[in-house]
């Protein structure tokens, strides 16, 4: 398989910007959600859990997280998760340990695959927690990514 | 009482690096899963982001002349960038002497769009709100030599002379701890806390000097090179500055990447 | 507008797997500059998604979608704090 290297395209303004795929993951042209200050704000997951009606998310093991078991550096921490619950339209994702735990919600309508690449800030070693929502009812995993300080930056 | 004197000395020296640390003889699991992941990582690297700037200030008219670098020669041509890096440093015959990748960067900043080496000099290296047009310009050069097996040359007597004056500097000890660079990197198996210090002396662990750099640093999000790695890393030994694209850092720089030769360059890649 | 993001999309089959870095502070509000003084958060907040000032800085994204083909246009639009947006666009390539 081919990979591409990337191409870095400027957009003009407000160049026509066809729908690529019917009721795709990437819509352009919808408004963009209104960004949920109180689950962001939350200084727990359970808080903002709660805020975001997960609370009674059952344990699944179908959830998978791909991350490190030890994070080289907190600032940038690779995560990927897949969701094999069938119908899954939304990931969510909760550092525990972070100020702020909750730390986005990822989206899937038909056409997209329960898969997200994210890269996120670990304050100090924690769970990570993942919910995949499917049929309006929550499912959840946890993992424990551990970051540490490296040496000299070599 | 002398030779009881200098024996003292030298053991509180020896005594001053408590933290490095003899590392395990076996791989260090928490090394590879470092290495792992910054695979990973350098699939999709923000060093990209500079690359695409550095081109962008390759191909612009700037500066008191108003000249694009263009016709920079980097020692394959004028206007040659394909390739370049990875032959770097070398002699170059109209400043008669060896440059590395950023000070023939400089150089050409100088001469064709007529900046200073005072105001480059000034404020070299990337802070969080900063990345100085050289740092940019280095990471897309480097980037054209992608793949490409790591070639420095030792052809011209001077670049020889490079290698053994950069030899001689890897190992000089001075400065408040009385370290050399060979203090960490001229021995098998140190590492400080989780980070293994390869031995630079020999060829097979000579490429971990020059792979990866410049770097997109996870720690700030900056993007670095390798002067400023060197500068870093005398700033850790507590000597004093070097010279910012110096003919100390190019014949350190001649050293470790002719120690290096033979193996494929990576390209721009992701540090700590 | 701000700085392009930077689009890999490689079709596997019918799965456009896409890959996006986006050039971004994602300040979280508590670092201090050089100053002492707090540089006020400033952070991606909607993408296809909502994220917080939790996630990298230059953040990294990656997404499968289905139903993809060599020549369908892939758009992506990002949407900050401050009110500023990006939106890029790539058109797929088949595999090579």
């Amino acid at each position: 398989m081919q990979q591409t290297r990337r191409s870095v395209i400027k957009a003009g303004g407000a160049a026509a910007l066809l729908a690529a795929f019917g009721g795709a993951l990437l819509r352009p042209g919808r408004a963009l959600a209104a960004w949920n200050k109180s689950a962001f704000e939350a200084k727990s997951a359970v808080d903002a859990m709660r805020v975001l009606g997960m609370t009674n998310a059952e344990d699944s093991k179908a959830i998978e997280i791909r991350a490190p078991e030890i994070a080289e550096n907190g600032a940038v921490v690779p995560i990927d998760i897949t969701s094999n619950i069938p119908g899954t339209t939304s990931i969510s994702v909760f550092i525990e340990k972070n100020p702020f735990p909750y730390t986005g919600t990822f989206d899937f309508s038909q056409g997209s695959l329960p898969y997200v690449h994210v890269r996120v800030k670990i304050g100090e070693s924690s769970p990570v927690r993942v919910v995949a929502t499917a049929g309006g009812k929550h499912y959840t995993t946890v993992k424990e990514v551990k970051v540490t300080i490296g040496g000299c930056g070599g | 009482m002398r030779h009881a004197l200098v024996l003292g000395i030298v053991a509180a020296a020896a005594a001053a690096a408590p933290w490095l640390q003899a590392a395990a003889q076996t791989p260090d699991p928490t090394a590879a899963e470092f290495d792992k992941f910054r695979e990973i990582m350098e699939q999709d690297n923000p060093a990209e982001l500079f690359e695409v700037k550095g081109e962008e200030l390759w191909h612009a008219r700037r500066g008191p002349k108003n000249e694009s670098l263009e016709r920079c020669d980097l020692g394959l041509g004028p206007g040659v960038v394909k390739g370049a890096y990875a032959q770097m440093p070398r002699y170059f015959a109209d400043v008669d002497r060896v440059m590395d990748a950023e000070a023939r960067i400089v150089h050409c900043m100088i001469t064709l769009q007529g900046f200073s080496y005072a105001e480059l000099a000034k404020q070299p290296f990337s802070s969080l709100t900063r990345t100085p047009d050289p740092v940019s310009i280095v990471t897309f050069v480097a980037a054209q030599s992608r793949g490409m097996k790591i070639a420095a040359p030792q052809n011209h007597p001077k670049e020889r002379d490079a290698y053994e004056m950069g030899k001689a500097i890897f190992h000089y000890r001075a400065g408040a701890y009385d370290f050399s660079c060979a203090s960490c990197h001229g021995v098998d198996d140190k590492r400080i806390r989780t980070q293994p210090l390869p031995n630079f002396t020999k060829p097979e662990q000579a490429i971990r000097a020059v792979q990866g750099w410049p770097g997109y640093r996870m720690t700030g999000g900056v993007m670095h090179s390798l002067q400023w790695r060197l500068n870093d890393c005398y700033r850790q030994q507590r000597f004093p500055e070097p010279g910012y694209a110096s003919e100390t850092l190019s014949a350190l720089l001649t050293y470790v990447t002719v120690n290096a030769n033979g193996h494929v360059y990576r390209g721009p890649g992701i540090k700590r | 507008m701000a700085d392009p993001m930077k689009i890999r999309v490689t079709l596997q089959g019918d799965v456009a797997d896409v890959r996006v870095l986006m050039a971004h502070p994602m300040e979280t509000g508590q670092r201090k500059d050089a100053a002492g003084k707090l540089v006020p958060m400033h952070f991606i907040q909607t993408i296809t998604a909502q994220i917080s000032q939790a996630v990298a800085r230059n953040p990294v994204f990656a997404f499968k979608v289905k139903g993809a083909k060599a020549g369908d246009k892939l758009s992506i639009t990002w949407q900050d704090n401050a009110g500023d947006k990006r939106t890029d666009e790539v058109v797929i390539r088949a595999a090579s």
